[in-house]
Order: structure tokens, then C-alpha cells, then sequence
């Protein structure tokens, strides 16, 4: 029954998503600007990795399209909200864990999606890395997109109006870039940045998608990637289906 | 046997200037195939009451059995029996009416086919038929208030309630739907529990009344009943009673004539 719900609720979400061309490609443009404009600066410098910096660089761009991406999906809560449509819902016995879930998982696939495009984009520019490490890092921005979804449609389930929901997520979603080594790896960092950056979530899955990016899938980097990406995607689940379970938002 | 029965029924909402009580403690029932007015000023506890019965919010003190099942133990069985129409209703303006009937009919656990039936005779029975592959937003006034009903419907409810139905409709759209509220009880026995501010349409709708003031419940009866009771005749309006009721009449009137 769970996953009869699941699959309603994703489905409802897919099909809207797949009318708007608009919302399939809108995601990539800010990436894709980094990738043309800031991708080629990187080409001589030293990054302390083994790969070209194209390998540095792009795992970092698609981590930031799922981090942007999906922290301002509460957005369509908030709208959902506003209209009845939520509470139209809520009031059917489905799932409240369908409901949170059906649509975390769209985002999750849209923001792989994107990634795809991304990373076409980036061949053209001049990346080469093995496949198999390109598909282990669609799997982390699947995994952070879901996670982030969650808590960001939990955030707004607790706000009124989207003038209180977008400011705390930009303040929130910036730093994390800054500070997880999006850009840059965190190997170039100062020590009390590098010590700043490890309490970032974001930090480890960008390591490990670095390491999947020149092949090496064995290191320790890739098990704490792992590690936290689940764990994190566990804690923002639970979290999310608790604000959905609760009745009155 | 009451087909809604509540005993205290009360919400306090925590707030940073202390606690609210929105709803102090409401008893009332419902027959079965009952229409019900639930009236009461602004902020009397209409839509808690109402968003409690329907388990979108808990109560915070209190009992209520809605159509068999006990809103607190049950709620999932008073979501599959009842259906909800809010104020704003609750449509995605972008989605088609058919895609609207048919994903509701699904969440409600209908089959697909059974879903894209049940969406063809509600639209028939509530002339939604030829708009149904229109855009929500596409709708008119009337015909978005039909469509969030057929919503409400479409899992055959036992009891359908209704927050202020024929607010912002004109009067044509308004007596379509007092028809439609008549047939659904008279051809199906469903019972409507409806919130209003339109006392003209408690009067004409309504079979009982029930009128609910800084959250009890502080009068109840049939329209006649009430006119006789507290405005003094059955040919009084409604409004008198209301008022008399609620206790804010107009301010009494200044004897010296204005000067003009």
C-alpha cells in the first residue's frame, strides 16, 4: 500500500514536471555557467588530485545543482499550501510518508536528470572519467537531492509565506557550497578551514565523488562518502515524515 | 444513531502570547442523511471544528466519532468514509480536470479504471463533462466550486463537509449548488455538515442548525425553531435570530434624527 502511494504521488509530480521544460532545464543553468566560465581558470592549476581539473571540478558543479536545487523544493510546498492542494491531499487516507516521499524521489530523479546534461555538457569541455565513477556519482546526487528535498519540504511545512522560506535557505545552502569545497577541494584549504569544512555533510560525498572521478573506488574517502550520505539521508527522511505525520501544518 | 457525535470537543493552539482557544468544547450530533448549517460569527471555531473533524488537526481535548470511527484512535477510517471541501478548494491550476477527478479517486484507493469511471459520471452528474480535459485554472468560478466538490466525491463518501461552498459564487451558481447538496442527500443519503455566513442559504439548505460562538456551541434547532425561540415568530428572519443569538446587533439607535 505504501509503495502503491509512493508511486501515485511521484507519478502526480513527474507528469508536472515533464510538461515544464522550463523546470526540467531551468536547474542547470547556474552550473553550466560555472562550468563555462569558471571550468576553463582551473585548467593549469595545481589541485592536489591526479585527474585533470575537469575531475575536480564537475562532481563539485553537480553536488551544487542537487544542494541549490533541491533545498528550494519546499517552495512547492508552501505553494501547495496556499491553494489547498496539500491539505486536499491530507485529508484522503493516503500515506503521509507517500506524500513526502512521492515527491522527494522527483526531485531526486529530476536532479539527476540535470546531472546527466551536466556531465554531457562537461565531456564536450573537455572531462574524460570512467564511467562507472560518473554513475557512482549520479548516485550521490540522487542520495543528497532526496535528503535535502526532505528537510526542505519538512522547513516549509513550518512556515507561512516563502518571504520567511527563501532567505534561510540562502543562507544556509551558500555557506554549505563554500564550505563543503564545491568549487575547490578543501585540500587547498587553510587548517581551520579544513577543520570548518569537516562538520559540512557535503564535504565527505564531494571527496568520494572526486575519487570516483579518476577511478579510485577503494579509499577511505568513498566509505565515509557513503557513510554519511546514508546517514544523512536516513536523519532527513525521519525528520520529514515526522513534520508531515503531524497534523495542523 | 448519530452519524457524527462530539463530546467536548476542544482545540487550544499554543501561541507566543499565550495559549488560544480557538474551539472551548463542542457537543453536538448529526443524523445520518442530515443536512447541517454550522454557523457562528468570524472566528467563532467554524474551520477548527471542521478541520478537526476531518483529521487535519488534533484535538487537544475532547472525543468525536465521525461516520463510526473515532477521530483520534481511527483516523484513517474517518478519511476513507468522509470527504472535505475547503474554503479554497484545492486544485492544481496547471493539472487537467480529468487528471485532478482521477488522481484523487487513486489517492482515495480506487483502481485506475475505477477512478477514470467514477470521474466521468461525477462530471456528468455536476456538468463538469465538457471541461474535463481543461486546465484547472481554465475554470470559472462555478464550475471550480463543482469541481472541488466532484473531488469530495469521488470516493462515494458517507458524510461530505462543506467550508463555505458558496462564498464568492453568483446567485445562479449558488442555487446550482443548493440542487446539488439536496440531490446528494436525497438521491445518495449522504449527510452534508456545511459551514455558511449566508443565513439566507442556512435557511433554504439547512434542516438543522447549529450555532457556534467564541468556540460552544450556543444555540441549535431547526431554522423555525430558532426564529420562533429567540426572534419571537417563525416569520422573523434568520438574521434576527442570529443576532439575538450572537448578541452583536447593530448598535442601538440614536433617537434624535440626524440634522440634515
Amino acid at each position: 500500500m505504501l509503495l502503491h502511494d509512493i508511486a501515485l504521488v511521484f507519478g502526480r509530480y513527474a507528469r508536472q514536471t515533464l510538461r515544464s521544460r522550463f523546470q526540467m532545464l531551468f536547474g542547470i543553468l547556474m552550473p553550466l555557467l560555472y562550468l563555462l566560465f569558471f571550468g576553463p581558470l582551473l585548467t593549469d592549476l595545481p589541485l592536489g588530485s591526479h585527474g585533470s581539473s575537469w575531475q575536480v571540478l564537475v562532481p563539485g558543479l553537480l553536488l551544487q545543482l542537487g544542494l541549490f536545487g533541491a533545498a528550494f523544493s519546499g517552495f512547492a510546498v508552501i505553494i501547495e499550501k496556499q491553494t489547498g492542494v496539500l491539505e486536499r491531499m491530507r485529508v484522503t487516507p493516503v500515506s503521509r510518508l507517500a506524500l513526502l516521499l512521492g515527491r522527494v524521489l522527483r526531485d531526486a530523479l529530476l536532479f539527476v536528470f540535470q546531472s546527466v546534461l551536466l556531465v554531457l555538457a562537461a565531456m564536450a569541455m573537455g572531462l574524460r572519467a570512467p564511467l562507472a565513477g560518473v554513475l557512482i556519482g549520479f548516485a550521490f546526487v540522487g542520495l543528497l537531492s532526496m535528503s535535502l528535498a526532505a528537510l526542505s519540504c519538512a522547513f516549509a511545512m513550518t512556515v507561512q509565506t516563502p518571504v520567511e522560506f527563501g532567505p534561510v535557505i540562502n543562507s544556509i545552502a551558500m555557506p554549505s557550497m563554500l564550505l563543503s569545497g564545491l568549487m575547490l577541494p578543501m585540500a587547498l584549504a587553510p587548517g581551520w578551514l579544513d577543520v570548518l569544512s569537516r562538520f559540512m555533510p557535503v564535504r565527505y560525498l564531494v571527496d568520494a565523488m572526486r575519487d570516483a572521478y579518476v577511478g579510485e573506488y577503494a579509499t577511505s574517502s568513498m566509505l565515509y562518502g557513503v557513510i554519511v550520505a546514508l546517514c544523512f539521508a536516513t536523519l532527513a527522511v525521519t525528520v520529514g515524515t515526522r513534520v508531515f505525520r503531524k497534523a495542523g501544518a | 444513531m448519530a452519524i457524527i457525535s462530539t463530546a467536548g470537543l476542544a482545540r487550544t493552539f499554543q501561541t507566543k502570547r499565550g495559549p488560544v482557544e480557538a474551539v472551548r468544547g463542542i457537543d453536538l450530533t448529526v443524523r445520518p442523511g442530515e443536512i447541517l448549517g454550522f454557523l457562528g460569527p468570524n472566528g467563532a471555531g467554524k474551520t477548527t471544528t471542521l478541520r478537526m473533524l476531518t483529521t487535519l488537526l488534533a484535538p487537544t481535548g475532547g472525543a468525536a466519532t465521525v461516520a463510526g470511527c473515532d477521530l483520534a484512535r481511527d483516523p484513517g477510517g474517518v478519511r476513507e468514509k468522509t470527504g472535505y471541501v475547503a474554503q479554497s478548494g484545492g486544485v492544481d491550476p496547471t493539472i487537467s480536470v480529468r487528471e485532478e477527478l482521477v488522481t484523487q479517486g487513486r489517492l482515495y484507493r480506487l483502481t485506475k479504471p475505477q477512478a477514470a469511471a467514477r470521474a466521468e459520471e461525477l462530471a456528468g452528474q455536476l456538468h463538469l463533462t465538457e471541461l474535463l480535459d481543461r486546465k484547472c485554472a481554465a475554470l470559472s468560478g462555478g464550475q471550480r466550486r463543482r469541481l472541488d466538490i466532484a473531488m469530495g466525491l469521488m470516493h462515494r463518501p458517507e458524510v461530505l463537509f462543506l467550508d463555505e461552498p458558496t462564498t464568492g459564487l453568483d446567485p445562479g451558481s449558488r442555487a446550482d449548488l443548493w440542487d446539488l447538496v439536496r440531490r446528494l442527500r436525497d438521491e445518495y443519503g449522504t449527510t452534508v455538515f456545511l459551514t455558511t455566513h449566508y443565513l439566507d442559504e442556512a435557511d433554504a439548505l439547512a434542516d438543522r442548525l447549529v450555532i457556534v460562538d467564541k468556540g460552544t456551541v450556543v444555540a441549535e434547532g431547526t431554522p423555525s425553531a430558532l426564529k420562533l425561540t429567540y426572534a419571537g415568530s417563525v416569520d422573523a428572519t434568520l438574521q434576527d435570530a442570529f443576532l439575538a443569538i450572537t448578541g452583536r446587533g447593530p448598535a442601538p439607535q440614536d433617537q434624535t434624527p440626524v440634522a440634515v
